[in-house]
């Protein structure tokens, strides 16, 4: 909707959201202070709100008691929804039945009149007609067989039929719901988990813990599964245990340099050039220690447990002082080896 | 397995039908709340958007720091709060350095987040700082007027989206009737320049003019503040589509006692309550009235009859 107003630029109204909009005003320049910025800002608004103002109050009204009520006419902005279009309910299976068949619903009396006792009785709930119990006698037939109690039949069909009608209700309520027109008030919950092999919950398998049973499953291959078919994405089985390093059959004239460097290594390490390099300490002390003990252990036995207790002070005092004279001490060991 | 839950109470399934999807739909729940980190200000306008809103609106006061609006994965938190609580409107408000008095308006379809609009809140004034009669003060869940000004919402992508949310906002419920003499506040956002609107919430006073319509005047009442865009996330097209479909023909509501006919035209039916013949108050009945009046009665009751008497002897 569109009023022209004294100044010939129209406004545009909605005047079922109450709502008015002028696209046409612009600030050419930005007022100085706050309070100019404030005052024009609701000039701009009185004329937009009066411009409402004046359709809502030509509307024909009817008198109320706290006022005059005004019938709004629907509103013209779109808006987006806030849930989805409700969608109409299938028929169910019934339904469509009845309707190939042409078959009518008629509508049922909520009393029926009871042979019986010759009275109005409902037709269902309290005192109804025609319930299980007020049937005294059920006289035998020629189909019937002769163990079976005509009265516990009759309501085992019922519970059947309940049953069965149960079932298809859920049935129809399960069409609905795939296409989304489940009704408000019902809700469809699963009662039991899908049955899986053992009771207990599966376990969560991390990603090395996979690696790991995968790499182990590839050693059992012949070729310690080197040449296995591998998933896209995969990557090659780690190498378990040390890594050995042979040097190539063929390689140059003579000695090749990687097989003199080799030699080289041993051989330094064995003669030790560098021997404050080589020297591991920790393990020349232990070794020292071992066989102090050793010696010690043999004179024990020999002499006696007398002089176990001084042994076993001597080598530490004696351990401080050779570390000043490890060098020949190493070298010697190498030898006798 | 399924099993078939359906409500035992009166009370649950009312509430259920509620807030099932409707054909034509009334005004949107809002929900506020906020992150980890609010300012005063912040805190003053969210507050003061949950009392202007104070019929549908549900207000969280905790923090909630999982929630992430424009992040993919930030906004479960936020539509879980909305398939609670059902709400279809949500005010989130935050406070970084980066961002200061930062509020996020978004709005969901389906209790999944369909826009998103990213506005900061500058030179905030709250409703006690004004000053104004009380007696004009606007009731609470009125129907306000809302007055848009400024060429910015039309041409600025995102001033028109701002437009369009701040509208679903501010509305209210949409009815169909509406009271003349309890129209009391206005809402007026201008566009100052291409990235900022100035939002005020005014009291109405209608003063007499010589015509039906009386003239408006603004009194500035409520909150008032700068919004300053800042992002904004527009839907995508086919939710879009979806969201703005209606339904297109709404089934006619029958009439009772109306049917037409092709020849006669529109026929009604007018159902009359049996008369009850003995029990109604004859005009010459004396007993409930005063003496004189009881005496002028019965004398004019035996002129008629001597009247009527002469008429048969004649």
């Amino acid at each position: 909707m569109e009023t022209e107003t004294e100044s010939q630029k129209p406004f545009q109204v909605d005047v079922g959201n109450l709502l008015a909009f002028n696209p046409f005003h612009n600030f050419p320049s930005l007022p100085t202070s706050r309070d100019e910025l404030v005052k024009e800002c609701l000039q701009e608004g009185t004329k937009l709100v009066q411009a409402v103002a004046d359709s809502l109050f030509n509307l024909p009204s009817t008198e109320d008691v706290d006022g005059p009520l005004v019938k709004l006419p629907p509103p013209t902005t779109k808006l987006p929804r806030e849930k989805h279009l409700p969608k109409p309910k299938p028929p169910t299976k019934w339904e469509e039945f009845a309707k190939k068949k042409g078959i009518q619903k008629r509508k049922k009396d909520k009393v029926v009149w009871d042979e019986q006792t010759g009275t109005w009785k409902r037709r269902f709930g309290y005192d109804r007609v025609n319930d299980d119990k007020d049937i005294p006698i059920i006289e035998a037939k020629m189909t019937d067989e002769p163990g079976v109690d005509p009265f516990a039949k009759r309501q085992d069909d019922k519970k059947k039929r309940v049953e069965k009608q149960e079932k298809n209700r859920l049935q129809n309520l399960k069409q609905a719901a795939k296409i989304g027109a489940l009704p408000s008030h019902v809700q469809l919950a699963a009662t039991a988990l899908p049955i899986t092999g053992t009771q207990a919950p599966p376990k969560k398998v991390t990603k090395d813990e996979l690696g790991n049973v995968a790499g182990m499953a590839a050693t059992s291959t012949a070729s310690g599964g080197k040449f296995d078919r591998k998933l896209p994405g995969e990557k090659p089985a780690k190498k378990q245990g040390k890594h050995r390093r042979f040097l190539p059959v063929v390689e140059g004239s003579g000695i090749g340099s990687r097989e003199k460097e080799q030699t080289e290594n041993v051989l330094n390490k064995l003669i030790s050039k560098h021997s404050h390099e080589i020297l591991n300490v920790n393990k020349a002390v232990t070794m020292y220690n071992v066989k102090k003990e050793k010696r010690g252990r043999n004179r024990r036995n020999e002499e006696g447990k007398s002089s176990s207790a001084t042994n076993k002070l001597k080598p530490k005092k004696q351990l401080q002082k050779k570390t000043g004279k490890k060098g020949p001490g190493s070298s010697k060991k190498g030898t006798a080896k | 397995m399924m099993k078939i839950k359906t409500p035992r109470n009166g009370r649950v399934r009312r509430e259920l039908e509620k807030r099932a999807p409707k054909l034509v739909e009334t005004g949107k729940k809002t929900l506020i709340l906020q992150g980890t980190k609010t300012s005063g200000i912040l805190n003053g306008v969210l507050s003061e958007i949950y009392h202007l809103k104070k019929g549908g609106a549900v207000r969280f006061t905790r923090k909630n720091d999982n929630i992430r609006p424009f992040e993919s994965g930030g906004e479960t938190s936020l539509e879980f709060f909305s398939l609670k609580t059902d709400c279809s409107i949500f005010v989130y408000g935050s406070h970084s350095k980066k961002r200061p008095n930062n509020l996020v308006i978004g709005r969901m379809y389906d209790h999944h987040v369909y826009d998103l609009v990213e506005v900061g809140v500058e030179n905030f004034k709250s409703i006690e700082s004004f000053t104004y009669d009380k007696k004009m003060a606007p009731r609470v869940g009125s129907k306000p007027f809302i007055a848009f000004v400024g060429e910015g919402f039309e041409n600025v992508d995102e001033l028109k989206h701002l437009k369009e949310v701040l509208l679903d906002l501010l509305r209210g419920e949409v009815v169909e009737n509406i009271n003349l003499a309890g129209l009391d506040r206005a809402y007026v956002c201008t566009a100052i320049s291409s990235n900022k609107v100035y939002l005020t919430h005014c009291a109405l006073r209608l003063k007499k003019s010589g015509t039906v319509v009386p003239r408006m005047e603004l009194v500035e009442v409520g909150l008032s503040m700068d919004l300053v865009v800042r992002r904004h996330r527009l839907p995508n097209e086919g939710l879009r589509k979806e969201a703005m479909r209606t339904a297109k023909d709404q089934p006619k509501k029958k009439i009772k006692n109306v049917s037409s006919d092709a020849i006669e035209g529109t026929i009604g039916k007018i159902y009359i309550p049996d008369q009850k013949v003995g029990d109604v108050a004859l005009p010459n009945k004396a007993k409930g009235v005063k003496r004189e009046r009881r005496e002028a009665k019965k004398k004019e009751a035996n002129e008629r009859a001597s009247k009527k008497h002469k008429e048969e002897s004649e």
